[in-house]
């Protein structure tokens, strides 16, 4: 494989578009297809061969497209960018008969139009898209993730020629550096200073890691990239293995995922075939391979000594640090842990430089957030925003608000290893730093929203127990500390505490915090001392009234224990 | 756990070899028997078996050539392993932050008490296991169950107890 051929391909690509009447999408993400879109596949091209139009109207299976609660969704004509809503197998043939061949847009289907008096022919004008800034997921619901001819067209692995054919390794170091990429798995270390590590060994055999182990509940963010444009994170990859000088790559991924797994495996053989993978990639004296690793369901794989472990074949069992992955990681070989995010932002800052890059979002978080919006909120799907947007504008601009008229109580981020963020932080621009004074964290980019009816101690005590149930057990602090603090919780939610047991919580919490092993044991405390510091009334309503303010916990009062007696 | 272990003829493998164990097979000499693909086979050994029985992870460690117990630690680590068979049918619910906001503890709680079962136990008759997911990442559409790997979204709970009845004609 060489650049023209690469071109040749692009072109070839750019024909058949061409010579099309007109493209028509079907966002095959795993939310719209368990919303039914494979049959809306299968619809649409029996409608388009019906009329004999298979060569005029390409049917093609995208990624996600973000608006995933009004899903199936259904592009026409990429050009225009109509996204119809609700579509089903019936309603499929209309878009066909009325927009594709008579280039009439359908009101009553088109995004939003069952909130929005007036919706919009042109998806990208609704307020959900307007706000986004699309570099990780500028493919994703754009092309066909099946084919990697597509994903040449749309300009994968035009990077990594670039770094093979005229960077030196340094260079591509540097690039990484100035961008000011910080990992996106949560932490938010410096990419390009972690790549460094890990070059800096000499003739050493060398691992590149991608974490898909994405843990968290209520995050699909890294589950989104990997099945909607795969070819980009491996590319990534690459590029971070040319750079750290490794040979072979292992992307460890959920088993909760089977469709991203699917995609991703695809994309490896077909990589592997045109010769983006193996030996003499790009005619240069780089070889690279990578293997899936499929996780088998245990949280604290996240974390990446546990991560190293799970590969491994072994117990996913965290290990002191340091020494870190980057010096000793799998089988003890300097090895490069990034997350799917992380990797997939690494081509476009190859192609369009550091300037570029780093001209987006704030001084110190650069570059887009991609965040999973769930909860109680109107549009809930996978959006992308320049870092420093603030909560106010993800949450009531482009995710529309609260629903049924109730009212905003909290915005939760970082999953059970970050906090709940109350209203009067709303305006609060969202970044690294700020996350963390606000006593939660960036994470890789769950928001679950929570309107009133939510309990903000029944919500500590559901992440306390998810810590409890995911705790390894390895360290002391975290596997009775859990415990201990999730029947104190507990305790609280039946109304059955007293005042000294939220004492007892508060010194345990930061006891945890600071002498656990991990991650894991180090941020479980983070939801309980958040909700303590910014719902303290409701958990002295639990205590000391006996009421759950938001009516959700079921109090054992004095007359339902008397009842229980009898 | 322990009860399984104390009967000893759970550790010899059957007589009759199946397409099953021909599976493990080619994936044992595929990975070269490799410990560091023990995940991977197990992963197998699941799916094909419905758990993972005592005399597959005796076989396993004399292939690999590590002790029983590091299999046996694996095994019991993982939340996708189990050492019991699983229900004909099986029933996963949610319990992830965006569906847990959504009523997801309903949807458990009415399949529970209408099926007489706990979430991690398959019923006595072996027609339903119950189960829950940390999350399914189908958080947009909360509460999410899956009746036999086809996934519900929006689920209510009377709707999804009468799926059920449906499904596994109980």
């Amino acid at each position: 494989m060489n650049l023209q051929q690469l071109n040749q391909i692009s072109e070839s690509v750019q024909e058949k578009h061409g010579s099309c009447l007109k493209r028509v999408g079907v966002c095959c993400g795993a939310g719209c297809i368990s919303s039914g879109s494979t049959a809306v596949v299968d619809s649409l091209k029996s409608a388009v061969k019906a009329k004999g139009l298979e060569d005029k109207v390409e049917i093609f299976p995208t990624g996600c497209m973000g608006a995933c609660n009004q899903g199936p969704l259904v592009k026409v004509d990429t050009f225009n960018e109509t996204i119809y809503q609700k579509v089903d197998a019936e309603n499929a043939v209309q878009i066909i008969e009325q927009h594709v061949l008579q280039d009439q847009v359908i009101p009553s289907m088109l995004l939003f139009s069952d909130s929005d008096p007036e919706p919009k022919v042109r998806a990208d004008e609704n307020s959900f898209f307007q706000k986004q800034v699309k570099v990780v997921l500028e493919n994703c619901g754009l092309v066909n993730p099946e084919s990697i001819e597509e994903a040449i067209h749309a300009g994968s692995y035009m990077a990594l020629h670039k770094v093979l054919t005229s960077m030196k390794q340094e260079e591509v170091i540097y690039e990484i550096k100035k961008s000011g990429l910080r990992g996106r798995g949560g932490a938010g270390y410096l990419t390009g200073l972690k790549w460094g590590i890990v070059a800096k060994f000499q003739n050493a055999i060398k691992y590149v890691v991608c974490n898909g182990d994405e843990g968290d509940p209520g995050a699909f963010m890294d589950r989104s990239v990997l099945e909607g444009d795969p070819h980009r994170v491996l590319e990534g990859m690459l590029i971070g293995g040319y750079a750290v000088g490794a040979g072979k790559g292992y992307l460890y991924v959920r088993a909760e995922y089977p469709l991203a797994i699917k995609r991703f495996e695809q994309a490896v053989k077909q990589a592997r075939s045109f010769g983006f993978l193996g030996k003499n990639i790009f005619e240069t004296n780089f070889e690279f391979d990578v293997e899936i690793r499929v996780g088998a369901g245990a949280f604290v794989c996240g974390e990446e000594t546990a991560l190293v472990a799970s590969i491994e074949g072994k117990r996913g069992v965290p290990r002191p640090r340091p020494p870190y992955p980057a010096e000793s990681g799998l089988w003890g070989k300097p090895t490069l842990i990034n997350n799917v995010e992380t990797f997939a932002n690494v081509p476009p800052i190859i192609l369009s430089g550091h300037h570029w890059f780093s001209k987006i979002g704030t001084s110190k978080s650069t570059g887009t957030k991609v965040f999973a919006l769930t909860g109680k909120i109107n549009h809930t799907g996978l959006i992308e925003v320049p870092m420093g947007t603030t909560l106010r504008e993800i949450i009531f601009e482009l995710g529309g608000g609260v629903p049924e008229g109730k009212r905003f109580k909290a915005a939760q981020t970082g999953g059970p290893s970050g906090g709940c963020i109350p209203a009067q932080f709303l305006d609060t621009k969202v970044d690294y730093e700020n996350l963390v004074s606000l006593g939660s964290i960036m994470g890789s980019g769950g928001l679950i929203v929570m309107d009133e009816s939510s309990c903000m101690v029944e919500v500590a005590r559901y992440f306390m127990e998810f810590c409890m149930d995911e705790s390894c057990g390895k360290c002391v602090p975290c596997r009775v500390g859990t415990k201990q603090m999730h029947d104190l919780l507990n305790k609280i939610c039946q109304g059955e505490a007293a005042s000294s047991d939220l004492e007892l919580l508060e010194a345990l919490a930061p006891m945890v915090k600071e002498t656990s092993l991990c991650g894991l044991g180090m941020t479980a405390p983070n939801p309980l001392l958040s909700t303590l510091r910014y719902f303290r009334e409701e958990y002295r309503a639990h205590i000391i009234e006996k009421r759950c303010p938001a009516g959700v916990c079921k109090m054992k009062t004095a007359q339902n224990k008397k009842k229980a007696r009898v | 756990m322990s009860s399984g272990l104390n009967r000893l003829t759970d550790l010899e493998k059957p007589a009759t070899e199946d397409a099953r164990l021909k599976r493990i097979q080619t994936a044992l000499k595929r990975y070269d028997a490799r410990p560091d693909a023990l995940i991977e086979i197990l992963h197998i050994v699941e799916e094909s078996y419905g758990y993972v029985p005592l005399w597959m992870m005796a076989l396993l460690a004399k292939e690999m050539k590590v002790p029983p117990s590091r299999i046996y630690g694996v095994v019991t680590f993982y939340h996708f392993f189990s050492l019991k068979p699983k229900g004909e049918h099986t029933c996963v619910v949610c319990t992830g932050t965006a569906c847990h906001v959504r009523g997801s503890q309903r949807v458990l709680n009415d399949i529970e008490d209408e099926f007489s079962v706990r979430a991690g136990e398959t019923t006595p008759d072996g027609k339903l296991g119950l189960q829950t997911a940390r999350c399914l990442g189908c958080c947009s559409l909360g509460p999410v169950t899956v009746i036999d790997n086809e996934i519900i979204p929006k689920s209510e709970p009377e709707k999804i107890v009468a799926l059920i009845h449906e499904k596994a004609g109980i």
